[in-house]
């Protein structure tokens, strides 16, 4: 019979107002097994805690069940309490009145009631208790980092600072991501690639940082501190040892009919590229699609004139194997397809562009040579229009758009506007938003120079419709201050489409088993305190793959899921969870189901020898990696036998809890 | 013919044993049984062979290689057994036995007739032998009740196939379960609290049942913590049905066993045919024991899974 001190805790009033606290203590001291039985203000506290181990001591208790907060907020702290006063951690049950009792009770009668039961469910649990030994598990010293955008090559520089190995997966030919697409940057108009490209080149040269381009994660299994990931090395064609960057292939390539990704499919490119000159690895790759030789056999030209012999046709697909102890998400995101949206004609007229678009147009490296010119005739324009949160912010139309803001486009957009006024003062320049959003430092004045400095015509309302009208491009739209329809014939029209998670994302986050939004962007531990982790132990996020953010944002949060990595890194060994399940092999039927459900991959069977009443001979029995095992407890519902048993959270320990509840 | 393509089995290997169906006691009777050289006599394949030998086949012991007969429809069971690694497939000879469809002997007594002494089969009419005279009903109307629910004529697991078979599927098999879902919560708690309170724990749908295979059951477990709560009360008693609709989720073949065989005559495959209708519905059409080695959905993922997200409505209709 165990001996069990209950311990009520008040929080303020944060329980005391809703549960009577004192009824509650008085109410359990008649259960059995409990000898003693009290309440406190903060249990939490220095105080409240050295009552508990001055009960443990004084009464000689077993086991104690407090009766506060949530256990994901002061488990931890009880369990270290009772340690300290010579308790098995795991002899300590939360009854969570609090979350679950007060938080949602109005009445103190009722409060009072549920209180009561929560907590003598955990008394009947905490009988069956026993105590339980972690044991621990070594940690892998590298890091994985997904996504070789801006966000992934910070995380892997400061991972690899700290002396730690670091892989990054890209499953572009080059790492730098959208950031390389850019032109100039908000709010101080530096180039994009003149900031960024030093990174790419500092990740390059890094001793520590192993840069694996055109490739994906293909499988994982493993859990913190041990993961084993299988990447797919896509067949670029081009042996990477070899090839020299000069060029001469992509010169050669008598195919001219791929379409330029890099430059947002606006011009076309050879079916051997180099994706800009700044790539890294500058390495050219072949498009199997567009290919002569890989289609039909014939050509093969590149292979003639390549001088250092990097042209091989035979390439096939790599899996590469590797251990990591941190896996980073930077998979970063993509404009949203605006084809959708041909109320703005966007499939209409080449003259509407994306953003992203735009930028590839006003940049010197882009398909123009930095020339603002119209798409459909390269004529200079003299009216834009650009419209904002075209797919961002819908409510009434979910299905085509996001619910969520994208972030960045109030500032992109007025960035754009400023560089066409600073370029070209005769082109006139008009704004369609519903609200400008620039918190950020700098941001609100950088717009207001937009405004008030460059003569860029905001106008508050959105955009009915574009039709295309000849030449020009008939904008009708909505002035909400004037109260007016706004008609307007312009030359080019800018959707400011809104951006989404990169289409990898989910299929990644299932492989991960990282929990993800509806939008699938990755949700963090803790929306507040845990931003950069996610709830999956050894998994961390960094950029767009989290949430719209913009480049500085990118780069803080890219240091902050770092400084996480290099903390679990640092450390030789992590204790394992002890709530692990086991097999009960005389009602084992080996029947695989456990297997199966496992997502860590714990569950293997084996041959043993069997000797119950109900068999005696050799029979196939599963067995728990402990080490491996994170209690998640899903073999356990899924044993048909109930064979398989959680440690900590046994079939019996939540039979009996249910049993306490319904008495 | 089966008798003598499996004397002509015995020729090649005179250890062989043999799982079928014997004569019982009563003209409807079809027991399962293993045979050997000796008393292969015995064997009789009929109209009246309905029960399912399968999870017949794991109280056999398999020193011997055996032939097993199985219909259509317990070849699903087989192969779900063999998915779960009770059954060996390399231990089984496995003959297709052809099926059209399978009679009810209480179908006939509920017709009235008395005294019956025999029945034979002539085309489609029984001939049916009473102390007062010969009567005849067509065969149609006393078929089992899982026959008109059959899944095919195919044999999913026949290392050989002797006989015709006839698919003998009758309307939409959901069509109860329909009704079912179509009542109020209260309605469909009152019907199954009445039919469920005629159950007499007699175990014979667990024991009859091929997905109910475990070697220790958690109702007969001291260390499960559920040994005596079917016992407890009545109302537990009918969740003894619900668990073990449960645990034989996704892998039960709808073969109709358990209703066929319970002495009271409670409709419990209707439980399991919600559940297998649930998850067609969310998951895609599955058959369990369709293929040895298959996944089934509630122990499966694929990437196109719908997460179940409130928001998302994650496999709702």
């Amino acid at each position: 019979m165990q001996k069990i001190g209950v311990f009520v805790c008040w929080c303020g009033s944060n329980i005391a107002a809703t549960v009577d606290v004192k009824a509650v203590a008085e109410a359990l001291k008649s259960e059995a097994g409990v000898v003693f039985s009290t309440d406190y203000q903060y249990m939490c506290s220095e105080n409240g805690q050295a009552m508990i181990r001055q009960a443990i001591r004084e009464h000689g208790l077993t086991g104690i069940v407090v009766c506060s907060c949530s256990p994901r907020m002061h488990e931890a702290t009880f369990r270290k309490t009772a340690v300290s006063a010579g308790l098995n951690p795991y002899m300590v049950e939360i009854a969570n009145i609090r979350e679950q009792c007060s938080w949602i009770h109005k009445d103190m009668a009722e409060g009072t009631e549920k209180a009561i039961v929560l907590a003598r469910a955990a008394v009947a649990k905490l009988h069956k208790n026993a105590p339980l030994t972690a044991g621990t598990s070594p940690v892998t010293k590298r890091a994985l980092v997904i996504g070789g955008g801006i966000a992934g090559i910070q995380t892997a520089l400061d991972v690899a600072d700290a002396g730690f190995e670091v892989d990054i997966v890209e499953k572009a030919p080059t790492i730098g991501g959208r950031m390389a697409q850019l032109d100039k940057t908000f709010p101080t108009l530096d180039c994009s690639a003149c900031i960024l490209t030093p990174k790419m080149v500092e990740a390059a040269q890094h001793e520590k940082i192993n840069i694996i381009s055109y490739a994906e994660l293909d499988s994982l299994s493993g859990f913190v501190g041990n993961f084993t990931a299988t990447i797919r090395k896509k067949a670029r064609y081009i042996d990477e040892d070899k090839c020299t960057g000069c060029g001469v292939c992509t010169e050669k390539c008598p195919s001219r009919k791929g379409l330029d990704d890099f430059n947002m499919k606006l011009n076309k490119r050879g079916a051997v590229y180099i994706p800009f000159a700044q790539a890294i690895p500058n390495v050219a790759v072949i498009d199997p699609e567009q290919c002569l030789k890989l289609r039909t056999g014939k050509c093969g030209l590149c292979q003639k004139v390549c001088s250092a012999k990097a042209v091989n046709f035979e390439q096939k697909d790599e899996l590469i194997e590797r251990q990591y102890g941190a896996i980073v998400v930077a998979t970063g995101f993509k404009p949203i397809d605006a084809s959708a949206f041909n109320e703005y004609a966007y499939n209409d007229s080449p003259d509407v562009v994306t953003s992203l678009e735009f930028e590839r147009i006003m940049n010197a490296a882009g398909p123009t040579k930095g020339q603002l010119v119209r798409p459909s005739d390269r004529e200079h324009p003299h009216e834009i229009v650009f419209i904002q949160c075209v797919g961002s912010r819908c409510t009434e139309d979910a299905e085509k758009g996001k619910p969520y803001c994208s972030k960045i486009c109030c500032m992109y957009t007025a960035k754009h506007a400023m560089l066409v006024r600073e370029k070209y003062p005769d082109v006139n320049v008009h704004v369609f938003y519903i609200d400008a959003r620039t918190p950020g430092k700098n941001f609100d004045e950088f717009y207001r120079r937009a405004v008030e400095q460059y003569g860029v015509d905001y106008i508050k309302g959105m955009v009915g419709k574009v039709s295309v009208e000849g030449k020009k491009l008939h904008v009708q739209g909505s002035d909400l201050l004037n109260g007016e329809q706004v008609h307007i014939n312009a030359d080019m029209v800018v959707l400011a489409t809104a951006i989404e998670p990169d289409p990898t994302a989910r299929a990644l986050g299932t492989m991960l088993t990282a929990s993800m939004d509806t939008n699938d962007f990755f949700t963090e531990a803790h929306p507040k305190l845990r931003p950069v982790e996610s709830p999956t132990a050894g998994v961390f996020l960094s950029g767009v793959a989290q949430g719209p953010k913009d480049i500085p944002e990118t780069v803080a949060q890219a240091g902050a899921a770092a400084a996480k990595v290099i903390g679990l890194l640092c450390k030789n060994e992590l204790t394992c969870n002890a709530c692990v399940a086991h097999a009960n092999e005389a009602a084992c039927n080996g029947c695989s189901q456990c297997e199966r459900v496992c997502p860590y991959g714990a569950i293997s069977y084996e041959e043993r020898e069997i000797r119950s009443p109900e068999f005696r001979g050799v029979r196939r029995i599963a067995v728990v990696n402990e080490a491996v095992c994170q209690g998640c407890g899903a073999c356990t519902v899924t044993c048909p036998s109930a064979a398989m048993d959680l440690k900590g959270f046994t079939n019996s320990q939540i039979m009996s809890e249910v049993d306490a509840i319904c008495r | 013919m089966i008798v003598n393509r499996l004397q002509e089995l015995l020729q090649d290997d005179e250890n062989l044993q043999f799982v079928g169906w014997e004569k019982g006691e009563t003209p409807f009777d079809r027991t399962p049984k293993t045979f050997t050289a000796e008393t292969l006599g015995n064997l009789c394949y009929d109209s009246f062979c309905g029960s399912n030998l399968s999870k017949y086949l794991l109280s056999q012991k398999t020193d011997k290689k055996t032939v097993v007969l199985l219909k259509p429809c317990d070849s699903y069971s087989f192969n779900q057994l063999c998915t779960e690694r009770r059954l060996n497939r390399d231990a089984y000879h496995v003959i297709g036995v052809g099926c059209k469809g399978k009679i009810d002997g209480e179908k006939i007594r509920k017709t009235g007739i008395k005294g019956i002494l025999s029945v034979r089969e002539e085309g489609e009419t029984l001939k049916i032998e009473t102390l007062y005279g010969t009567t005849e009903i067509p065969r149609k109307d006393v078929l089992l009740d899982k026959c008109l629910a059959c899944k095919g004529k195919e044999h999913k697991c026949a290392d050989e196939v002797l006989g015709e078979s006839e698919d003998t599927c009758v309307g939409d098999k959901y069509e109860t379960v329909a009704k079912l879902e179509a009542m109020t919560p209260d309605e469909r708690f009152a019907f199954w609290r009445e039919e469920l309170s005629k159950c007499i724990r007699c175990n014979a749908c667990r024991n009859a049942c091929p997905a109910c295979s475990c070697i220790k059951c958690v109702f007969d477990n001291p260390n499960s913590g559920v040994q005596n709560k079917a016992a407890a009360d009545d109302f537990e008693e009918n969740l003894f049905h619900i668990i073990r609709a449960y645990h034989v989720a996704g892998r039960c073949t709808d073969c109709g066993e358990c209703s066929r065989v319970c002495p009271q005559g409670i409709p419990l495959h209707l439980l399991n045919r919600k559940i297998i209708r649930d998850v067609n519905e969310f998951y895609g059409d599955y058959q369990a024991g369709d293929a040895i080695g298959q996944r089934h959905p509630l122990t499966d993922f694929t990437f196109e899974d719908s997460e179940p997200n409130a928001e998302r409505k994650g496999g709702g209709k």
